[in-house]
């Protein structure tokens, strides 16, 4: 080849089209959208007075996103869900409705992750698992999922020896669980596992959008 | 030069050209890119083994989950970020600047300038990759993939990126001679395009977080352009460069060249939204990408034509030449995993194939098979004309070619087959998840088994490579290429 100027406007314009294309259009698109009420009156305006949906994730849950992204839990877990029809998402109640752009607008970080060893947490919030089950998950996945291969998180706890009163936090576990603490002992949650598990209870798709509705 | 004819062994000389001047010439460029050109191989080839610890032990834990579970800096994210950013960032890219900036700088015909720059930017990419890479297991790790490193040692990589850039580009300039052969269309692109990826990726994700999802689409953006416009150009310009030079004889098809040069810049850059089918954006934008995807058919049969039939009838020769026995087989890599690629973007397929080992898989054929065991051959025939002396011992390059040959076919089978496995179950809601993850532990073992024989390749490799590089007086000595076929003792490596 000869035409060097062809070539370089070639190798520019090539990438210029894509980035033109994909992200600049994209940032259009999506840059533009708002937090918005489940449903929108005649006119295509929020009502007044309604919740703004999604939420914004604050205090303690936020400081649990950063542990969540520390700990690289993306690897193996997903937040998105897609449409009914596609995939078995919705049938393994992993969400009431497909995840759409909206959801993910007050995100600072998105993790929508590409990789499911796990399953998907966008409504772990919602499904019937609480702070006592998770805890116990975290700590080691074999007492809630034997034969899982997601790894024990036992760092984020603490094993105290009991001194007067038991601690209220102190981990649940089944009577008689070989991995349980020794007698006298009692294990309990660090600040960093709090903050996991108060994240992952607030992952919840439980409202409806005006482009994606629950049906009951 | 008589004009009998000639063996095709005759053909492939060591120097390939017959024209003293011509090797003289080459020599001089050499020596002028010695020192850096080796500092990029040594720092890539400590990489590699780094990157195949790291490997080692994200490969156990996803089956033993208890293994190395005390310490949050060795959990199963980290070391899977560390083995991703060591390999390619540290592996890829010192290789890259080893042999893509070496071509560069033959092709362009002129001993290159200021060589010395170019190895104080190759120390700051080391320093910068390191402390990267330690603050991925510190925990400073971003959870984007592809972008792990903390934004404390990207800026590090940036400037030392931008300074080897320019100087490519710089070679570029001062060349001689009219023609520009296609390995430099590659580089130069290559070279041009990466710094814009990975500056937008960082701008839009980490620095000022784009809205939403649009980080999402910038991250797989980025993130398939460093495989399909960074690693696949490079690779394939050293293709271009390696298998005409060993077998003597000139590529099949210029016209095919220019083609599939074309084609990969205009559509490659839009598939990577395919790591997206499903998600929540918009359905144009995945379309587009599966568009895209699809027509990267053209290059990858168009560059796969011109590559395999530059070979054909030379098998021997091939199979001979431990620089081409790498390369051929990752040019034949990269038609295979380029057609699965595109069938993977096709929805039917994805919905299986998403969110499994398929795409481990999918990424370690491309990174692996494709584009590392042809940086393997561009280092078995780059050594030799820096150094001016052979490689010590065929035996151990036959260890590293069929460790790295069977290591990577068999990761290859155990993540398709149990990719596939773990869609068509994760589609079927009345298979509890936990199932899914039960049934895949035989192939995620299989796969550390793999691991294992990949690592005694690397080794085999290391130590040809210092051996070589600290030679002993009986290396030195050493008379004639290494080949793999004791019989002949002729033609290039």
């Amino acid at each position: 080849m000869k035409n060097l100027p062809l070539l370089f406007c070639g190798i520019f314009f090539a990438l210029a089209f894509s980035f033109t294309g994909l992200i600049l259009s994209s940032n259009i698109q999506i840059g533009s959208l708002n937090q918005t009420t489940q449903s929108l009156d005649e006119n295509g305006n929020n009502i007044a007075g309604e919740t703004l949906y999604p939420l914004k994730t604050a205090g303690l849950a936020k400081q649990g996103k950063q542990v969540y992204i520390e700990m690289g839990c993306i690897y193996c877990h997903t937040q998105q869900v897609r449409r009914q029809g596609f995939g078995a998402d919705y049938e393994r109640n992993w969400g009431p409705r497909q995840s759409v752009a909206r959801d993910y607008i007050m995100q600072d970080r998105v993790l929508l992750g590409t990789m499911r060893r796990g399953p998907d947490l966008m409504h772990v919030g919602g499904r019937p698992l609480n702070a006592d089950w998770h805890h116990l998950h975290l700590y080691n996945p074999q007492i809630t999922s034997k034969g899982s291969n997601m790894p024990p998180f036992a760092f984020l706890y603490e094993t105290h020896k009991i001194e007067g009163e038991p601690s209220p936090d102190a981990l649940k576990f089944p009577p008689n669980s070989e991995y349980g603490p020794e007698e006298g002992y009692e294990i309990v949650p660090t600040r960093d596992a709090e903050a996991l598990v108060e994240y992952l209870l607030s992952l919840k798709l439980d409202y409806s959008l005006p482009e994606a509705q629950i049906v009951e | 030069m008589d004009t009998a004819p000639q063996s095709n062994s005759q053909i492939a000389n060591p120097y390939s050209s017959k024209d003293a001047a011509v090797r003289a010439e080459l020599s001089e460029i050499d020596a002028s890119i010695r020192s850096s050109a080796l500092f990029f191989t040594v720092s890539a080839i400590f990489w590699l083994l780094a990157g195949t610890v790291f490997a080692l032990i994200t490969a156990y834990k996803a089956h033993e989950p208890a293994f190395m579970a005390d310490g949050a800096w060795s959990t199963f994210g980290r070391m899977r970020s560390a083995h991703l950013n060591a390999m390619a960032l540290g592996w890829g890219n010192n290789i890259i600047f080893a042999i893509g900036l070496w071509i560069m700088a033959r092709l362009c015909r002129a001993p290159i300038r200021h060589g010395g720059m170019l190895t104080i930017a190759g120390i700051f990419w080391n320093v910068g990759l390191t402390i990267g890479i330690g603050g991925i297991i510190a925990g400073d790790i971003t959870s984007v993939e592809w972008l792990e490193i903390p934004h404390y040692a990207t800026p590090l990589l940036a400037i030392s990126y931008a300074l080897i850039g320019v100087w490519g580009i710089v070679a570029f300039k001062f060349r001689k001679g009219e023609h520009v052969y296609v390995s430099q269309w590659y580089i130069l692109a290559a070279l041009f395009w990466f710094p814009w990826l990975y500056v937008i990726a960082q701008v839009m994700i980490i620095w000022f977080p784009a809205r939403g999802v649009v980080q999402s689409v910038t991250n797989w953006w980025f993130a398939h352009n460093v495989l399909g416009l960074w690693l696949t150009p490079m690779a394939l310009a050293t293709a271009y460069y390696l298998i005409p030079k060993v077998l003597g004889r000139p590529i099949y098809s210029y016209y095919l060249s220019v083609l599939g040069f074309w084609a990969l810049a205009i559509f490659y850059n839009w598939a990577g939204v395919h790591h997206l089918i499903g998600g929540p954006i918009p359905v144009w934008l995945i379309s587009a990408g599966i568009v895209a995807s699809v027509m990267m058919v053209i290059p990858v049969i168009v560059v796969g034509l011109n590559h395999h039939m530059s070979v054909v009838g030379l098998h021997k020769e091939v199979w001979r030449s431990p620089t081409l026995r790498f390369t051929v087989f990752g040019a034949i890599s990269y038609t295979l995993v380029s057609l699965i690629g595109s069938s993977m973007a096709v929805r039917s397929v994805n919905e299986i194939t998403h969110f499994t080992d398929f795409t481990v898989g999918h990424a370690h054929h491309g990174v692996y098979a494709f584009f590392s065991m042809i940086m393997f051959g561009g280092v078995y025939y780059m050594m030799p004309r820096l150094l001016k002396r052979e490689w010590p011992s065929a035996t151990l390059i036959k260890l590293h070619f069929w460790g790295s040959a069977v290591g990577i076919s068999v990761m290859l089978f155990a993540l398709h087959v149990t990719g596939w496995i773990q869609g068509l179950e994760m589609n079927n809601p009345d298979i509890s998840m936990l199932e899914v993850v039960q049934n895949s532990m035989p192939w995620l073992k299989a796969r550390t088994v793999s691991g294992v024989l990949l690592s005694f390749a690397h080794v085999a490799f290391a130590v040809n490579f210092f051996w070589m590089l600290f030679a002993a007086g009986a290396v030195r000595a050493k008379q004639g290429p290494t080949l793999l076929d004791s019989s002949s003792k002729e033609g290039a490596a």
